[in-house]
C-alpha cells in the first residue's frame, strides 16, 4: 500500500533579509516551511555562517581556538580576510573595545575599525556593540554611517536602546539585530515597536539569546519553533529570520574549554570543542536559525557540510 | 479568528443611497473603516432595494469598490446565483467567499460548484427549507450533509465555513446553548471545517445590542468558533476578540496585542 506523507499547509512565510551590497549580497529567511521540510514549503536560502572577529585580541579564547588566526588576532582587517579565506559568509565584527571595562573605545575608532574590516573584505557584514545598552547606542550611529551603502546588520537592539540603532539603521540603509532574552513576547514586542519607527519588517533579524549544547539550548530551540509556526501561521511581527550567537556560547561551556590535561577522559579537545560548536549550530538550524555565527574555521566547515546534506532535495 | 465586516449591505440606508444614486463615497468609507477596525473580509450584500435583474451589476460595482478601496476579499452576499456569481468574478483580492448555501441540495447543487469553479471559501448555514433547526443535534446534521457535498466538489474544508445560526435573545433565547453546541460538535465530527456566525442576529431588537453581541461571541470562540460576521465598527468588541485569541492560545502575546490584531 502506498504511504501518503501527510504535508501541512502553511499560510504565511518568513521575511526574507538581504546583506551586503550588490553583486556580493547574502539572502536569509523566506521560508514556506519548518527547516527542511520541503515537500511542505520553500526554503530559498540555506543557514549561513558569519566568522567573528574581535577588534582586539581575544582574552578568554583557548589557544586551540586562537591557533587557526595566528598573527592576525591584533588586526582585525586581516582577521576578517582570514576568516574569508576560511569560507565564511559573512564576517562578524565585535567591537568588545568599546567596553568601559576594556579600552572604552570611542564611536570614532568604532567606525574607523568597521570602516577597515569593510574595505578588507567583500562579503556582507555583522557589526556587534560591545554589550553595554547605552555604549551601544553611542557607537552604532557612528559605525552606521561610516558603513553607509554596505546593509550591513547591526546590533544587538535590545529594548533599551533601540530606537538610537534603529535610527542609526534607517539612515543608513542598514538592517538589525534584536535582541530578547529568550522571551518570545518581547521579541515580538520589539520588533513592533522597531517597524513603529519607520523600520520594515523585512530588514530586522530576531537574536532570541540562544544558549549552547548543554546549557539551556532547548529553551532556545522551543522558542525560535514557536516562532516559526508564528510566522508560518500569519504573524507577522514574528516572520523575521533568526541570528544565533553560537560561538560565543559553545566556547564559553567547559566542555570547549578545558584541555586535554584537566579533563583527559572526554578526549581530545579540538575535536571536542569543535563539535560542541558545531553541534549546537546544527541543532539551532533544525529549530529555524537562519544565520550562525561562529569561531572556530572547521567547525564553519563542518557546518557547511551538513547543510549542504540537509539542503539536497527529497524525492517525496 | 476572522471578522468579516458586515456593513457594506443595502439593509443601511447610506449603502442603499450610494447604491440608488451611484454614489461610491459610502461605500469607500465603510471599505476602509472596517478594514482599519480589523475586518479580514467585507460583506457585501445589495439589500433587498436593489431588483433582482440588477443585482449581478450592482454586486460587480460594490465588489469593485471595495477591492480599489482596501487590499482584503469580498464575502459576496445573496440569495441570487447571479448576483454571486458576478461578486465572484469581480473580486481581485485574496480569496472570494461565497454567502451561502442552505443544506438544501438543489441549493448546494448551484453554490457549490460555483466555490469549486472561483476557488472560493464558502458559508453554509446550518438550516434548510424547514428553517433553523431547534437542536444543536439537528443543525450539526444539517451542516454534515454541506460538509459532504462540498468534500464531493474538492471544496477544501477549510474553505467551508458552517454557521450553524444565532436567532436573537429577545424572541429564541434557547437558542444561544444549542449554537454553541452545535459549533462544539461541528468541529468535532468535521475536522478542518471552519465555523462561522452572523453575530448581530444575537441582538435583533434587544437593548445593550454590542454588550449581547461581544459576549456571545467570546463564548462562541472559547467552543472553536473561527470567524463572525459582525460589527467591526465596535472597537470593544474587536478587543475582546483580540483578547480571547491570546487566552486561546491563537495569537502570541505582546504588550501591543489590540494593536497587532488590527494589522493582520
Amino acid at each position: 500500500m502506498a504511504v501518503t506523507i501527510a504535508k501541512e499547509r502553511w499560510t504565511s512565510k518568513v521575511n526574507e533579509l538581504v546583506l551586503g551590497a550588490e553583486p556580493n549580497v547574502v539572502k536569509v529567511g523566506g521560508d514556506a516551511t519548518l527547516p527542511f521540510l520541503f515537500f511542505e514549503g520553500e526554503m530559498p536560502n540555506r543557514p549561513v555562517v558569519a566568522l567573528e572577529v574581535l577588534d582586539m585580541e581575544p582574552e578568554d579564547w583557548p589557544d586551540i581556538l586562537k591557533a587557526p588566526f595566528e598573527g592576525v588576532l591584533g588586526d582585525p582587517a586581516a582577521w576578517a580576510k582570514k576568516n574569508v579565506e576560511y569560507g565564511a559568509d559573512l564576517v562578524c565584527l565585535r567591537l568588545v573595545s568599546a567596553h568601559p571595562d576594556n579600552k572604552n573605545a570611542s564611536p570614532e575608532e568604532c567606525a574607523k575599525t568597521a570602516k577597515a574590516v569593510a574595505d578588507a573584505v567583500n562579503v556582507p557584514l555583522i557589526i556587534i556593540g560591545c554589550g553595554v545598552e547605552e555604549k551601544d547606542a553611542e557607537i552604532m550611529p557612528a559605525v552606521g554611517e561610516a558603513l553607509a551603502g554596505k546593509v550591513a546588520l547591526l546590533g544587538c537592539a535590545t529594548p533599551n536602546n533601540y530606537k538610537t540603532i534603529t535610527a542609526a539603521c534607517m539612515v543608513n540603509g542598514h538592517s538589525i539585530v534584536a535582541s530578547s532574552p529568550l522571551d518570545i513576547n518581547l521579541a515580538k514586542q520589539l520588533n513592533i515597536l522597531i517597524t513603529e519607527m519607520g523600520l520594515a519588517a523585512n530588514r530586522i533579524a530576531i537574536d532570541p539569546l540562544v544558549g549552547a549544547l548543554g546549557y539551556g539550548i532547548e529553551y532556545a530551540y522551543s522558542i525560535m519553533e514557536r516562532a516559526r509556526l508564528g510566522a508560518l501561521t500569519g504573524d507577522k511581527m514574528l516572520a523575521m529570520p533568526v541570528i544565533c550567537f553560537v560561538g560565543q556560547e559553545a566556547w564559553k561551556a567547559k566542555e570547549a574549554k578545558a584541555s586535554n590535561d584537566e579533563t583527559p577522559e572526554w578526549g581530545d579537545q579540538t575535536r571536542r570543542a569543535i563539535l560542541w560548536e558545531v553541534m549546537t549550530a546544527v541543532t539551532f538550524a533544525q529549530a529555524s536559525g537562519a544565520i550562525m555565527v561562529m569561531r572556530h574555521p572547521e567547525s564553519c566547515k563542518q557546518f557547511k557540510a551538513h547543510i549542504d546534506k540537509m539542503m539536497e532535495p527529497v524525492k517525496y | 479568528m476572522i471578522l468579516i465586516g458586515e456593513r457594506i449591505n443595502g439593509m443601511f440606508k447610506d449603502i442603499r443611497e450610494g447604491i440608488l444614486n451611484k454614489d461610491p463615497e459610502p461605500i469607500k468609507h465603510w471599505a476602509k473603516r472596517q478594514y482599519e477596525a480589523g475586518a479580514a473580509y467585507l460583506d457585501v450584500n445589495t439589500g433587498p432595494t436593489v431588483e433582482a435583474k440588477d443585482q449581478p451589476k450592482v454586486m460587480e460595482w460594490l465588489v469593485n469598490i471595495c477591492n480599489d478601496t482596501v487590499p482584503i476579499p469580498c464575502c459576496v452576499d445573496s440569495t441570487n446565483p447571479e448576483a454571486i456569481e458576478a461578486g465572484c468574478a469581480a473580486n481581485r483580492h485574496g480569496k472570494v467567499m461565497i454567502n451561502s448555501t442552505h443544506a438544501d441540495q438543489w441549493k448546494m447543487d448551484i453554490f457549490l460548484p460555483m466555490a469549486a469553479k472561483y476557488n472560493a471559501a464558502i458559508i453554509g448555514l446550518a438550516m434548510n427549507e424547514s428553517g433553523v433547526p431547534k437542536s444543536a443535534a439537528d443543525r450539526a446534521a444539517l451542516a454534515m450533509e454541506i460538509v459532504v457535498n462540498a468534500d464531493a466538489h474538492g471544496i477544501p474544508m477549510e474553505d467551508l465555513y458552517i454557521d450553524p445560526l444565532m436567532l436573537p435573545a429577545n424572541v429564541a433565547q434557547e437558542h444561544g446553548v444549542e449554537v454553541l453546541e452545535a459549533i462544539r460538535q461541528i468541529k468535532a465530527l468535521a475536522p478542518g471545517v471552519r465555523t462561522t456566525l452572523g453575530l448581530s442576529n444575537t441582538s435583533q431588537r434587544c437593548t445593550n445590542r454590542h454588550l449581547l453581541n461581544r459576549t456571545f461571541l467570546i463564548m462562541c470562540m472559547a467552543v472553536g468558533l473561527d470567524s463572525a460576521i459582525a460589527d467591526v465598527d465596535d472597537p470593544q468588541l474587536v478587543d475582546a476578540v483580540a483578547a480571547a485569541n491570546i487566552l486561546l492560545n491563537k495569537d502570541i502575546y505582546c504588550d501591543s496585542f489590540l494593536k497587532t490584531f488590527r494589522q493582520k
